[in-house]
């Protein structure tokens, strides 16, 4: 079975790099006609990621390798993250490497490096956006913790492909304790990736901004690979949702080729309706300030512990 | 999980639920939503009883479902909902705690009662044992509804939540209690509120606020300090 198992592992990838762009136009777009606007073209993030590869890169005076090299950590850690994530079948070899806590680890490493990159210009609105970055990421790290425990809990193990296969293939039954922390993991989702209750993706209102603020140094390729970076945080986010939350679709060890191919159209189809509800949230719901922010994410965190507790109770 | 009956699943759905409520209500400070949430949590109290009552043919549970529909779902939070239109109460004041501050109290609150309850689970033989450490940290909670709330409108609905959590408790530990003093308790309930409706209203007259801060002091023995020196000596 050597084959098929190098081929999911390649085209998750393929999908991953590939499809990311595609996921946030969509969002976009769905955005755009819930709010009576004239949607913007659903290929409008690979225009924008292939005009910035085409351009000269300005760097700031006074930075260090650092600026530089960031770009390039955050896109590898984000690929390796969609590497990791069992999105089309649970058979990847390369999930031997880590297991979803050390999956929380990289996406951490993603932050830190994005952190300091933005602190190392030294101006104002960088180290604004990194303090911020970094009070939405300690505060949701922990909640994305308590969700991924639940989920281990249930199945016994820490590997995300196997817990997605144990989820996959019991008997339906109903659990508190996964619809818990399947709030708490939208909540988290909407956090991490800079959606609207916490900051507003569409725009550049400097007191408000917190990946935007993170990004204001960058241009060209580095500003490219920084979004194309940060569509997959949010592609990675959505896939670790669809293995945690509604597994079934996957191919498993069972399943032959025929399996893997059935479960590309019904990635695609989870995508969209994922992406269908995240416009949706983000239309109905207004911008927090950010002094409420640790408010929105304490009660995500207490609502995995609540999931976490409750499945220990009651076993369900 | 696999091999749990599935009418036993929604039995923990709403226990889980209940705890949700909970902290929903130790969250909120809008007191309109507050009794909203009372009257949610009743209308789960009277699903959970008309599950089990299906469940174990007990034919007094059945009544004590009529009894939840209709005292908890309906008529005191219509009560409720009379008295804060009546009384102009809709925002309770800044609780004592920030509320992400009462959250984590919250939590160290339900480890504690999920402690509490192992022993009583362990010599309890009800399919729904296992939610009685549930119904314990829905009691507790809304004490810590009571014990961080100003006004005397918050504090009622935290005690009818905490009557809430006792009758889950005894409904899971024992099947319910014998008919008659859930008749009590029931009484003893809608006399309290209709009470307690009159003392909001005296409060109110007293004090022009429903903020039971005021009742802490006692204005009148400081005036009779103030009135005789003697008493400053002493």
């Amino acid at each position: 079975m050597r084959p098929i198992e190098i081929l999911t592992q390649a085209l998750e990838l393929l999908a991953a790099i590939a499809v990311a762009p595609l996921f946030l136009g969509w969002i976009n777009q769905c955005r755009a006609w819930l709010q009576n606007r004239r949607a913007p073209s659903l290929w409008l993030p690979y225009r924008g990621i292939r005009k910035l590869f085409h351009k000269n890169a300005v760097i700031a005076r006074g930075a260090s390798p650092l600026f530089r090299i960031a770009p390039y950590v955050v896109f590898g850690t984000m690929v390796l993250a969609a590497a990791i994530i069992p999105s089309m079948g649970t058979r990847l070899p390369l999930t031997g490497a880590a297991d979803a806590i050390a999956l929380v680890g990289l996406l951490a490493t993603a932050r830190v490096f994005i952190s300091l990159a933005a602190m190392d210009i030294g101006t104002a609105f960088g180290t604004l956006g990194a303090r911020r970055e970094m009070m939405v990421g300690f505060l949701a790290e922990p909640a994305l913790l308590m969700v991924i425990f639940v989920a281990s809990l249930i199945s016994a193990t820490t590997a995300l492909p196997a817990i997605t296969e144990n989820l996959a293939t019991q008997t339906l039954g109903l659990y508190p304790s996964l619809a818990f922390t399947g709030v708490a993991f939208t909540m988290v989702l909407l956090a991490e990736n800079a959606r609207i209750p916490i900051d507003n993706p569409a725009t550049h209102l400097e007191l408000t901004m917190i990946h935007e603020a993170l990004l204001l140094e960058y241009s060209a390729r580095h500003l490219a690979l920084m979004e194309w970076a940060a569509a997959l945080k949010l592609f990675n986010y959505a896939c670790i949702g669809f293995a945690l939350f509604i597994p079934w679709g996957v191919s498993t060890h069972e399943s032959g080729p025929a399996g893997l191919l059935a479960s590309i159209p019904l990635l695609g189809i989870k995508l969209a309706v994922a992406g269908f509800a995240l416009a949706v949230i983000e239309s109905v719901s207004a911008k927090l300030r950010v002094f409420r922010a640790p408010e929105f994410l304490a009660v995500a965190f207490l609502l995995a512990v609540l999931g976490v507790l409750v499945h220990l109770l009651l076993g369900a | 999980m696999i091999g749990i009956p599935f009418d036993l699943q929604l039995l923990n759905l709403c226990a889980a639920l209940l705890l949700l409520l909970a902290f929903a209500m130790l969250a909120q400070r809008r007191v309109v939503t507050l009794v909203n949430l009372l009257a949610m949590q009743g209308a789960l109290l009277f699903v959970a009883t008309l599950l089990l009552a299906w469940r174990t043919k007990e034919h007094h549970l059945y009544f004590s479902a009529a009894l939840t529909l209709a005292l908890k779902v309906i008529f005191l939070p219509w009560l409720l909902h009379r008295l804060i239109r009546r009384l102009k109460v809709y925002w309770d004041t800044e609780p004592l705690l920030n509320i992400s501050g009462t959250m984590l109290v919250g939590l160290l609150v339900v480890v504690f009662a999920f402690g509490l309850a192992q022993p009583i689970t362990a010599l309890a033989n009800t399919a729904t044992r296992n939610s009685i450490g549930i119904a314990v940290a829905v009691i507790l909670l809304s004490f810590i509804t009571m014990i961080t709330r100003r006004k005397a409108m918050s504090q009622v609905v935290g005690f009818l939540s905490m009557e809430n959590g006792l009758f889950f408790g005894a409904m899971s530990a024992t099947y319910g209690m014998p008919m008659i003093v859930e008749f009590g308790v029931a009484l003893d309930v809608l006399v309290a509120v209709l009470v307690l409706g009159i003392f909001f209203f005296q409060i109110r007259e007293q004090f022009d606020s429903l903020d039971l801060h005021n009742l802490e002091s006692l204005r009148e023995s400081r005036a009779g300090i103030a009135a005789s020196p003697a008493a400053e000596d002493g």
